[in-house]
């Protein structure tokens, strides 16, 4: 079975419909990308796969024993609380000495081992939330916005090291991510998601999809379609750049 | 050795700060301390209702306290925010509590005993009760310290982790409406907070992980129950108000103490 199989999915808070009729599944090995305006219920799709979301009407189908290694958009630890990182990566996770020496070394944490939480920068921060993720040996990792907060080089870094994980652990990825450019050629498959799903399948194919361009055409055309122009189809958009 | 009051004063006081303390940690890791302030006030309605139908005060207590913070939590965020629900469940409460007290002519109460505490008066009977809810408590907090210090840290991250966290809530919940019944006795409703939050907030400026802080507070909460009760003995003052003086002493010198380290530090 998939590891994940979405059917017919809708979340509602209150009286706000946040996300209807997904349909979405994960393989083993798989990296699906998940891109949308702000807003359009990334978030509460990866809650609602960890269970924190209520789930109003559709089935999502985990498979049993599936481990899973989430990394939140961001971790706002209470200054009142001193937890160091070696404390942070164990908190409530078996581990072992070479699983932990393993994540470390994958992300390039060990020297950050006796740091306190709240002395992080940004980029740390997102590395230790990754290790503490692979420490889990994840079937399938959900990365919500990791690079957040990361410059350009270190967005590139941060997408290596995703890349490394896959290829040295083969487990599945699904991530939501702001970095058109860079994500669209590593994801197996991009999921175009505004409160339902506009388009999914092949990066190329998404990338020139009219439901797409309509969501992202005018927001990245400085770098998106730039990228994309050698491409011989025409855009469309009125923003487009020759 | 338990027939000397002052010997079952000490062991009240210190069964209930060991407990308070570990549990206060979470209490201001999460910035609950309005939730525990109103759930003690609450607990005097519990009182009131007790003496009212002559059942035990302390499953009184219990009982209304949970009764309050569960409801709040249910209601918050539908219109009103949980800082204001508490505000009104707290005081209503307690000026509940109060009327209701004043219908019971008949027979001669002192609130004051409820509101600041009565250790010296602490039975062989209460030594028992008190010391069963502790046990409970440090059990509890014990048991589930990883979950419920993963669900501090970050819900989602503790879902994905397979825990749930509307249970591991839960869990601070009843062990806050357990350790304000068991402090009536000793510091009283209007106290009790204090021993949960003086020892953890002193404790941080010397801790780095959790669990230091932890075993920090609680060493800090027993020391001041020791302290408070035999000042209270030597200068004749209130026994729950000196033991929270105590308290209070630890956290100003450990936050000097630590201030200056780290000044010393930078230079």
């Amino acid at each position: 079975m998939k590891l994940i199989e979405i059917t017919d999915l809708s979340v509602q808070y209150g009286s706000k419909l946040i996300l209807q009729n997904i349909n979405l599944s994960l393989a083993d090995g798989e990296i699906v990308t998940i891109v949308g305006p702000n807003g359009s219920g990334k978030t509460t799709l990866f809650k609602a796969i960890i269970g924190t979301a209520p789930i109003n009407t559709g089935t999502l189908k985990i498979r049993p024993n599936l481990k899973i290694g989430y990394v939140p958009q961001q971790l706002i630890i209470d200054k009142t609380l001193p937890i160091t990182v070696e404390r942070f990566l164990k908190v409530a996770q078996k581990t072992n000495v070479k699983t932990l020496a393993n994540a470390m070394n994958l992300v390039g944490t060990e020297d950050l081992l006796t740091f306190q939480m709240n002395n992080l920068s940004g980029g740390e921060l997102q590395r230790v939330l990754l290790a503490r993720a692979l420490i889990a040996q994840p079937d399938v990792l959900l990365l919500d916005e990791a690079t957040r907060g990361l410059d350009q080089p270190g967005v590139a870094t941060f997408y290596r090291m995703v890349d490394g994980i896959r290829k040295n652990t083969n487990c599945a990825i699904l991530m939501i991510s702001h970095d058109l450019h860079v994500v669209m050629g590593a994801s197996d498959r991009v999921i175009c998601l505004n409160g339902h799903i506009c388009c999914e399948g092949a990066p190329n194919s998404v990338a020139s999809s009219p439901e797409y361009q309509a969501l992202f055409g005018s927001e990245v055309d400085g770098t998106f379609a730039l990228y994309r122009h050698h491409h011989d189809h025409n855009h469309h958009t009125d923003n487009e750049r020759e | 050795m338990l027939d000397d009051f002052m010997t079952r004063a000490t062991l009240a006081g210190i069964g209930v700060s060991l407990a308070a303390a570990p549990l206060g940690c979470f209490i201001v890791w999460r910035r609950m301390a309005y939730f525990g302030e109103a759930t003690a006030h609450s607990a005097l309605l519990g009182v009131a209702l007790s003496l009212t139908f002559e059942f035990s005060v302390l499953a009184g207590a219990v009982l209304v306290s949970l009764l309050m913070s569960i409801s709040v939590t249910l209601m918050a965020g539908r219109s009103l925010f949980l800082d204001t629900l508490l505000g009104v469940a707290g005081h209503t409460s307690i000026a509940a509590g109060l009327v209701l007290v004043s219908f019971l002519s008949g027979v001669r109460i002192d609130l004051m005993a409820y509101l600041i505490g009565d250790i010296l008066a602490v039975s062989h009977m209460d030594l028992l009760l008190i010391w069963i809810g502790v046990g409970t408590i440090l059990s509890l907090i014990i048991w589930r310290w990883s979950p419920l210090l993963l669900v501090t840290l970050n819900e989602d991250l503790a879902s994905a982790n397979g825990f749930n966290p509307k249970r591991e809530n839960f869990i601070i919940t009843i062990a806050l409406a357990i350790v304000v019944a068991v402090g009536i006795k000793v510091v009283g409703v209007l106290l009790i907070i204090a021993l949960l939050i003086i020892p953890a907030a002193s404790a941080r400026s010397i801790a780095t992980t959790p669990e230091a802080m932890g075993f920090f507070a609680a060493l800090i909460g027993a020391s001041s129950a020791l302290f408070g009760i035999n000042a209270a003995y030597i200068f004749d003052t209130p026994t729950g108000p000196s033991i929270v003086c105590a308290a209070s002493l630890f956290f100003i010198a450990l936050s000097l103490v630590s201030s200056f380290l780290k000044r010393k530090k930078h230079n």
